[in-house]
């Protein structure tokens, strides 16, 4: 177990030291910052003042070795823009898109796997169909207009929750700011969660019911019937401990695209998380923002793998992590 | 103990709705069994002995349902009981044991924790130690080596000889009064096979269990039961004492199944056959479900024969049978 944790880890360098280099080629290439940051005004001396100040005068070489030493450094490099480490930025928003995307999930698995279930043990009654109807409509549905219409509801008609931001009190911990651990800050993160959790739920609801359909047939199932076990041990032990797998799997990916790319909905309740500091930070081509983002996304994606992975081997016996050699 | 048999099934009828038509999978069965004794019930697969075992025990699923009859244990009517006494009955005073040791188990618990929850189950009092207690000694009944270690294991660790095993010891854990069994070494090699019938036995012989053995191989049925049903079609075709039917059978199609087994005696000639398949149970028309594949068959057939009783303890469903000639 722990060898093969070690290996993974090692693997992830690999990935991370790979993936800088396909961002770094494709940031180089999407255009020229200084032309976007520079007065445009200013005349040849003064551009080359500010290219030689940002380092962009370098071969582009030279420009990913330096940055590949600095990264080594724990240094990815100061935003153009706001003349600030570039790392900084993105942690300083993180908690935000953090709470949001584990908060959706959340929301996706406590309605979901339940329904899901519900759906998969009962699914000629009426209520099972309905639930998968409600699970294409979430599937179908645009985020933003869902987003749009959660704002229209419940903040402007009925006025129970707050449209957008934070809200004023956060609570810190470990130095990030937290929104979670207020009652203003749940109110706060209800609407964005339940629009980015819509998605998820439609999904896992698919996946339980599924995963219950196949299970429910098998012969441990029955035996365990047949041992008199009551109704709610056979569904909550039997049948769920063996639908859990293409759940976690999903999910994990899913968590992970949501930090990533949460932006429609953060830019809707106006949530102060990483999504809008990427579409800023591209569209003004602030380099080191946009390469230490998409650094920071393919090491969270590796943590969350590796996280499923653990989980498997705890969910089901039959997996061993160290046999494989992936 | 009353003096109703432990169990007695009457005129069992269960159908299954499908959209292509009703499946009479069991279609009036009848047959009784005490207390200590093993009933065989033999037939061909689809011929709806599973299904017997399953309403038994009241767990048909839809689309299946029990449209008549009853099953009667000890006195006590199962047909229709309420589903909180028939979990009570199950797995308590009526055990099953599987066919498929294999998918028995299931994979991602712990074999303590599958055989904690099925006394637990029936009796909330009994402590989690005493429980782990109790699944140890049964481990150890069945004969698996160390069970204080192989508790703590996982199914996919096991043979399916010792799933097998554990399937019995978790059947036979709350001292069952019936204990069914779907052909529970049909999935075994033969060695193990015999292990598990004769543990299977001495353990019912011990608590005075009465036990239902379904199979579809005669030579089990002819070491092991006391009685035997042959079952055809979702109907019970003949029954008697094991003896009696397997050296004299009435029924042409007892006759063909037992003609079916290689023998010594049959060496070097071609094996007896019974032509033909198994009819679809969709819709299955009046009358005699063997008569296609029947070489005594004729018009008459087309009648579905009523059971009677030709000879003493001997019941079974044929207009031609074959009285007075031997196997």
């Amino acid at each position: 177990m722990l060898v093969y944790l070690i290996r993974r880890l090692m693997q992830s360098v690999v990935v991370l030291c790979v993936m800088s280099l396909l961002v770094f080629l494709g940031v180089f290439a999407i255009g020229d910052p200084v032309q976007i940051l520079i007065n445009p005004l200013a005349d040849q001396a003064e551009i080359d003042r500010a290219t030689a100040a940002l380092g962009l005068d370098q071969p582009l070489w030279r420009q990913y070795w330096l940055f590949l030493v600095n990264a080594a450094r724990g240094d990815l490099g100061r935003s153009f823009v706001y003349n600030v480490p570039a790392i900084g930025l993105i942690l300083e928003r993180m908690p935000a898109t953090l709470e949001l995307a584990v908060t959706a999930t959340f929301f996706g698995v406590i309605l979901g796997v339940p329904l899901g279930m519900l759906a998969g043990l009962k699914p000629a009654s009426p209520v099972g169909k309905s639930i998968m109807a409600a699970s294409i409509l979430g599937f179908s549905l645009p985020t933003f207009w869902v987003g749009l219409m959660l704002i229209m509801v419940f903040a402007v008609e009925l006025g129970w929750l707050p449209s957008t931001g934070r809200g004023a009190a956060t609570c810190s911990l470990l130095g990030l700011k937290f929104s979670l651990c207020t009652v203003d800050g749940l109110r706060h993160i209800l609407l964005p969660a339940l629009n980015l959790a819509l998605f998820k739920l439609s999904l896992v609801i698919r996946l339980s019911r599924a995963g219950t359909r196949e299970v429910v047939l098998q012969d441990y199932v029955k035996f365990a019937r047949a041992k008199g076990l009551p109704q709610s041990r056979v569904v909550w032990l039997h049948v769920f401990k063996n639908i859990t797998i293409p759940i976690v799997t999903v999910l994990g990916l899913e968590l992970g695209s949501t930090i990533a790319f949460a932006v429609v909905t953060e830019w809707i309740f106006a949530w102060p998380g990483m999504g809008k500091l990427i579409i800023e930070s591209i569209n003004v081509l602030d380099r080191p923002v946009i390469v230490a983002y998409l650094l920071v996304i393919v090491f969270m994606f590796i943590v969350i793998n590796l996280a499923v992975d653990v989980a498997y081997s705890v969910l089901d016996p039959r997996v061993r992590l160290s046999e494989q050699r992936a | 103990m009353s003096d109703a048999p432990t169990l007695a099934v009457e005129s069992l009828r269960t159908h299954f709705f499908t959209k292509s038509g009703v499946v009479k999978a069991v279609d009036d069965v009848g047959f009784t069994v005490g207390a200590g004794k093993v009933l065989g019930i033999v037939g061909e697969s689809g011929s709806g002995k599973t299904v017997t075992a399953f309403s038994i025990i009241g767990l048909v699923d839809p689309p299946g349902r029990i449209v008549g009859g009853r099953v009667l244990f000890k006195g006590e009517e199962l047909v229709g009981a309420p589903e909180e006494r028939l979990r009570h009955l199950r797995g308590s005073r009526i055990a099953m044991i599987f066919q498929d040791p294999m998918m028995t188990l299931n994979p991602v618990l712990r074999i303590d924790t599958q055989m904690i929850e099925a006394v637990r189950a029936h009796d909330s009092a009994v402590g989690k130690d005493e429980a782990r207690g109790r699944a140890r000694d049964a481990l150890g009944r069945v004969g698996i080596p160390s069970p204080d270690e192989r508790l703590r294991g996982y199914p996919h660790q096991f043979s399916g000889g010792m799933r097998q095993r554990v399937a019995i010891a978790i059947a036979l854990l709350n001292k069952p009064d019936l204990v069914i069994a779907d052909e529970p070494t049909t999935a075994l090699d033969v060695t193990i096979q015999g292990q598990i019938l004769y543990e299977a036995q001495k353990l019912c012989r011990e608590t005075g269990a009465a036990m239902i053995w379904i199979t579809h191989d005669l030579s089990v049925i002819a070491g092991l039961a006391d009685e035997v049903c042959v079952m055809y079609a979702g109907r019970v075709v003949e029954s008697g004492a094991v003896d009696q039917v397997l050296d004299a059978p009435l029924h042409p199609y007892t006759r063909g199944l037992i003609g079916s087994v290689p023998s010594r005696n049959a060496r070097g000639r071609p094996l007896m056959q019974i032509p033909g398949m198994t009819p679809s149970l969709i819709d299955l028309p009046p009358g005699c479900a063997f008569r296609t594949r029947c070489a005594r068959a004729d018009a008459a057939c087309a009648e579905t024969p009523p059971m009677t009783e030709p000879l003493p303890g001997r019941k079974m469903r044929c207009f031609h049978p074959h009285l007075g000639a031997s196997a």
